[in-house]
C-alpha cells in the first residue's frame, strides 16, 4: 500500500531519472525527431519537482492532476499534451484517495493509457509510448489478476516495456515528427516509449 | 465578432499570421500564441490560454493551429474552459487566419466563419 507522501518521493525519483537520462533521450529524437524530447521533459519534470513538495497533504487524485497539468504547461512538445493527459486522467481515478494499492494503481494505469490514445489519436503498433505502456499493463493486471505482489508486478511490466520499446526499433513511426522520415525511422527506438519505460523504472526502484 | 487565434511552435509565425490577417482585416480581433513562455519552440497551455481570453465574446472563438501538439494542446486548453463557444478549425494556417479574419470583420457567425476558413484547404494560388 502507498500513501500521498510515498507518492510524491516517487514521483521526485521519476523526475530525478529524467533529468539524468535527458541527454539520451535528446539523442533518440535527434536520430527520428526534432532533437527535444530529453530537454522537454526534463524542463517540465523539473517544474514537477519544484512543485512536488507543496502537494505533501494533498490527496493522490490532486498531485497527480498537478503533476499533468504542470507538464503540459512546461514540457513543449507532444510530450506535454500526451503525459499531460496520462497523469490528469490517472488523477482523476485516483480522486480523494490517500491511499493507493497495486489493484487501484492499475485502474489509474489504465485510464492514463486511455487518455494518451485519446489525445495522441494512437493505438500500439504505431511508433509511441504506448507502444511500451500498453505491454506494461497487460503486465500488471495480469500480476493483480493472479493475486501477485507490486514487485513482482513491476518486474514483469518493465520486461514489457523493455520488450515494448525495442519492438519499435523494428517498426515505422505512423504518428509524430517521427513519421515524417517514414522508412527512414526504421532501425531508430521511438524516444517517447523509451522515456515511458524510464518512468516505469524510476517507480519500481522505489518498490 | 468572433475572436480567432493563431497557435504555432513558432512564436515569430503566430505573429506573423496575424499580422498579415490584420493587414487584410484591420479591425478583427485577432491574437497569438506562438512558442513558449520564454519564446523557445514549441506549444504552451498557458499562452493559448491567454491569447483565447484575449479574444473571447458570445460570438465565439476560432483557433487555427500549424501541427502536432498545437492541436493536443489547443485541444486541453478548450477542455478546461467547458462553458465556452470555441471551434477548432483544421486548416493551413497562413491562409484560414487571413479568411476567418476577413469573416469575422464582416460579422459571420462562428459557424458561417468555420464553412468559409475550411474552403481554404484546397485554395490554388496559381491561376492558370
Amino acid at each position: 500500500m502507498t500513501d500521498n507522501k510515498r507518492v510524491i518521493a516517487i514521483l521526485l525519483a521519476v523526475a530525478k531519472k529524467i533529468e539524468s537520462e535527458k541527454v539520451f533521450l535528446t539523442e533518440l529524437d535527434t536520430a527520428i525527431g526534432d532533437g527535444d524530447h530529453g530537454i522537454n521533459m526534463a524542463r517540465g519534470f523539473q517544474k514537477v519537482g519544484e512543485k512536488l513538495p507543496s502537494l505533501a497533504d494533498k490527496d493522490i487524485g490532486v498531485i497527480l492532476k498537478t503533476v499533468g497539468m504542470q507538464l503540459v504547461s512546461t514540457v513543449g512538445g507532444a510530450a506535454g499534451p500526451l503525459y499531460g493527459t496520462a497523469f490528469m486522467k490517472a488523477g482523476a481515478a485516483c480522486q480523494g484517495k490517500m491511499e493507493l494499492d497495486l489493484a487501484g494503481f492499475a485502474v489509474a494505469f489504465a485510464a492514463a493509457i486511455q487518455g494518451v490514445k485519446m489525445r495522441g489519436k494512437a493505438e500500439p503498433g504505431e511508433k509511441t509510448m504506448l507502444d511500451a505502456l500498453c505491454p506494461a499493463l497487460t503486465a500488471i493486471n495480469a500480476e493483480v489478476k493472479a493475486g501477485g505482489n507490486a514487485r513482482s508486478a513491476f518486474t514483469n511490466a518493465i520486461q514489457a516495456a523493455n520488450d515494448g520499446v525495442a519492438y519499435t526499433k523494428t517498426i515505422i513511426a505512423t504518428k509524430g515528427r517521427a513519421s515524417y522520415l517514414g522508412e527512414r525511422s526504421i532501425g531508430h527506438q521511438d524516444p517517447g516509449a523509451t522515456s515511458s519505460l524510464l518512468i516505469l523504472q524510476a517507480i519500481a526502484e522505489c518498490i | 465578432m468572433v475572436g480567432i487565434v493563431v497557435v504555432s511552435h513558432s512564436q515569430k509565425l503566430a505573429e506573423g499570421v496575424l499580422e498579415l490577417a490584420k493587414m487584410m482585416a484591420p479591425t478583427a480581433n485577432v491574437s497569438a500564441a506562438g512558442g513558449m513562455e520564454d519564446g523557445s519552440a514549441g506549444t504552451s497551455f498557458t499562452k493559448i490560454s491567454k491569447a483565447i481570453d484575449e479574444v473571447y465574446s458570445d460570438d465565439g472563438v476560432a483557433v487555427l493551429m500549424d501541427m502536432g501538439s498545437a492541436v493536443m494542446t489547443t485541444e486541453m486548453v478548450i477542455e478546461s474552459m467547458e462553458a465556452r463557444k470555441i471551434k477548432m478549425l483544421d486548416c493551413p494556417v497562413a491562409e484560414g487566419a487571413v479568411v476567418a479574419a476577413l469573416e469575422a470583420m464582416a460579422g459571420a457567425t462562428l459557424e458561417i466563419l468555420e464553412e468559409k476558413v475550411l474552403a481554404t484547404r484546397t485554395i490554388k494560388k496559381i491561376n492558370d
